[in-house]
């Protein structure tokens, strides 16, 4: 047993108001830089909808994550290495930055200088690559908001598979949507790692963090094929790639990322969760699609077992993170209640940014009259949400867990309900769903009042009293090549304009 | 002695190497962030992957028929048998092959930098000219079969042969008497493809040096630890 420490994610999609404040907030900190303003190391989907990039989840078409071979080997699914080297000339798999969108900004000035006209003055879009007019902006990183877009433009969701007439959601009546935020997985078996040959891609031993070695990076663009999530961006500018950092400088500092500190629903949370690294591999290369969730829930590992807390300790994992494991809301929300789920578990990289699946419409219906009851809890073949459409996403297909995530959540509502409408303690409808009532009050606690201090529990990392602070003091922050960034571009020998800086287009005015 | 040749060819090729290999250096201890390819690929696909894999494979196929021709000595030629008149023939063959495919994907490529919007606002100066200039040294270097057939006993390419050897081996003097006589066009495509090494580290070319051969050896997982 090799233990090793990671903060994993939970987002309580349940409570996702698809505000954007995440993504704002994440963008506003690391990619408003010329090069990256197309990339969102956290943007909001909403579902059902191809995505940002266009049809990311149809690995069919991007070849993103691993699969089986026939032998039983594990592979990336763009191919083993020779393929990959073989392709490093023009990569097939590589999206183009249409299929994100071409970055634009208006021509704000006009409006200021435009003088006496008949009609109202227009800030039109110009592309921030090429710096020419845009006619027509065709797609953004949020175009399909609130079903944005033609259903049968939509339906391509790969989450749809085997959804049963999937065509009768097109209709008004019988539409539904949920939100989905997404950004890097931190994925214990990352196939960017694996993709890229230059390996400067790495994951950080003592919390997890996979990231990108700005220095080491060649630029040969194969981690953006790898990545199934289509979280690493090439930066057209630098010509390096670029990915969610997890926000390390903060958790290190044991502050939350800037997406889960920011989130006004409060649906995110930031936890220590201890796992095997020895069994990864063997994790990753389960031979049946649907058995993959439960293959990564049996890489954790209990934080109260003497024998892991023996072995980790013999690691050298830090007290601090032992006890921040004991107390982690995310092992409690995806190990002992078990209401939350990988994304998208058969791309085999084993996620470590897991989902509460969304309970939808069904409440309200019940107290009409129109939902069929199983027990205490309303039959969840009535959601709105059809259940396989949340198992593709979430689970692999396999409905078994995401119906125990949903029950879950209805009992908890039911028994506070009950308990503070009624004053009666319901444990018919907790005996159904297999939970104790402390378990229900804990839940309770977490989900619905999800307070800071529980939802964000991060040990302050070694380096913290590693290093000593007054060595650092007036030392740049972050900066690209050498020397700090001023914003100054003097020439370099070597690079030409310092990169990072955002150019502005100027406006030709013209009568 | 001929003034502008000592300059060209003995002179010139040895500061060039020093850039070269110097400016390598320096580089890469001092400026790791530029290193890379600045592939432009993903902001604009089209006939891409058919432009960079010709120009590509070209100039690999014609990067080592020049080594085999310029620094391995003749005589391990000769002890394989393969005498001047034929090893000129293969040069002219499989040197005009990949020429030609070379030439087709680079010429996409030219066109490509220079006239697609995205691409061309994205590229820098050195960008623009390492391409124009890689494209002119492969014109030139076309010229030179059809002047070729003009003399196909092979002994011209044995001088030029001669001009490296003498040249690696630290006798200058010696190397330009064999440049003298040859035709301008070669003297020409020397010249250019002696300045590719004096601008080498200056540009994007220095991705050449991070073949990923060492991708081949590593596991797939890359874990770190910081202290």
């Amino acid at each position: 047993m090799k233990v090793r420490a990671q903060i994993g994610m939970v987002l309580n999609l349940d409570k996702c108001i698809g505000c954007h404040t995440c993504s704002i907030t994440c963008k506003n900190v690391w990619t408003s830089r010329e090069g990256v303003e197309y990339a969102w190391f956290n943007n909001v989907e909403t579902k059902p909808g191809v995505g940002f990039p266009k049809e990311w989840e149809n690995q069919d078409k991007w070849k993103g994550g691993w699969e089986r071979t026939s032998k039983g080997k594990l592979q990336l699914k763009i191919g083993g290495k020779l393929r990959i080297l073989a392709n490093i000339f023009a990569n097939p798999d590589l999206p183009q930055i249409d299929d994100y969108y071409e970055p634009f900004d208006f021509d704000y000035q006009h409006l200021h200088n435009v003088g006496d006209t008949k009609h109202q003055p227009v800030a039109r879009p110009r592309s921030l690559i090429s710096g020419q007019r845009m006619e027509k902006i065709e797609w953004g990183p949020n175009w399909e908001e609130i079903l944005g877009t033609e259903f049968e433009k939509r339906k391509k969701d790969s989450n749809f598979n085997e959804v049963v007439q999937k065509d009768i959601y097109g209709q008004f009546e019988k539409t539904f949507m949920m939100y989905l935020p997404r950004l890097c997985e931190h994925c214990l078996n990352p196939a960017c790692v694996a993709a890229c040959p230059s390996g400067a891609i790495y994951k950080r031993e003592e919390d997890g963090i996979v990231l990108i070695d700005q220095d080491k990076c060649r630029g040969w663009r194969m981690c953006v094929s790898g990545c199934p999530y289509k979280k690493i961006y090439y930066n057209w500018k630098t010509g390096k790639s670029e990915k969610c950092t997890f926000c390390y400088p903060r958790i290190e500092a044991g502050q939350p990322t800037t997406c889960s500190e920011t989130c006004v629903g409060r649906i995110r949370y930031l936890g220590v969760l201890l796992y095997d690294a020895d069994k990864i591999e063997a994790a990753a290369n389960t031979p049946n699609e649907k058995d993959l969730y439960q293959a990564q829930l049996d890489l954790f590992l209990d934080p109260f077992d003497p024998e892991v807390i023996a072995a980790a300790k013999k690691e050298g994992i830090a007290d601090n993170w032992l006890k921040a494991a004991q107390r982690s809301p995310v092992y409690m929300m995806a190990m002992e209640w078990k209401v939350a789920l990988p994304l998208h578990p058969e791309y085999r990289t084993l996620p470590m940014v897991w989902y509460v699946p969304p309970l939808s419409p069904i409440q309200t219906a019940v107290e009409a009259g129109h939902v069929g009851m199983n027990g205490e809890i309303p039959d969840l073949k009535s959601l709105r949400i059809p259940l396989r459409y949340l198992a593709n996403m979430l689970t692999a297909g396999d409905e078994a867990p995401v119906v125990r995530a949903l029950e879950r959540m209805i009992a908890m509502r039911a028994y506070k309900r009950s308990q503070n409408v009624d004053g009666v303690e319901d444990f018919e409808v907790l005996k159904q769903v297999g939970l104790t009532p402390n378990q229900v009050e804990e839940m309770y606690r977490y989900m619905a009042l999800a307070n800071f201090e529980d939802r964000f529990v991060i040990p302050t990392s070694a380096r913290a009293y590693a290093q000593n602070a007054y060595d650092l003091k007036g030392e740049c922050g972050f900066s690209f090549g050498n020397g700090c960034g001023g914003g100054e571009s003097d020439l370099n020998l070597f690079g030409g304009d310092k990169k990072g800086v955002r150019k502005v287009i100027p406006v030709v005015m013209k009568d | 002695m001929n003034f502008v040749d000592m300059l060209l060819f003995g002179i010139y090729p040895y500061i060039a190497s020093v850039i070269f290999f110097v400016g390598s250096a320096l580089r890469y201890d001092r400026e790791q962030f530029t290193w890379k390819a600045q592939s432009s690929q993903i902001l604009d696909k089209n006939f891409f992957r058919v432009a960079s894999v010709f120009f590509h494979v070209g100039i690999i196929m014609i990067f080592l028929g020049h080594f085999g021709g310029l620094v391995i000595p003749y005589e391990v030629w000769d002890f394989f048998g393969v005498t001047l008149a034929q090893k000129q023939m293969i040069a002219m063959g499989v040197g005009g092959f990949f020429g030609v495919m070379c030439f087709i994907g680079l010429s996409m490529l030219v066109y490509r930098r220079l006239f697609n919007p995205r691409v061309r606002a994205s590229s820098s100066v050195m960008d623009t000219l390492i391409l124009l200039l890689i494209y002119w040294q492969l014109i030139l270097g076309l010229i030179t079969i059809p002047v070729s057939t003009g003399h196909m006993d092979g002994y011209v390419m044995k001088d030029l042969m001669s001009w490296s050897r003498y040249l690696l081996t630290f006798r200058p003097a010696e190397a330009i008497e064999f440049m003298s006589e040859i035709h301008w066009i070669y003297k020409a495509h020397v010249f250019w493809g002696v300045t590719l090494f004096v601008l080498f580290p200056f540009s994007r070319l220095v991705h050449i040096w991070s073949v990923p051969v060492k991708y081949f050896g590593r596991s797939h997982q890359i874990v770190r630890r910081r202290y």
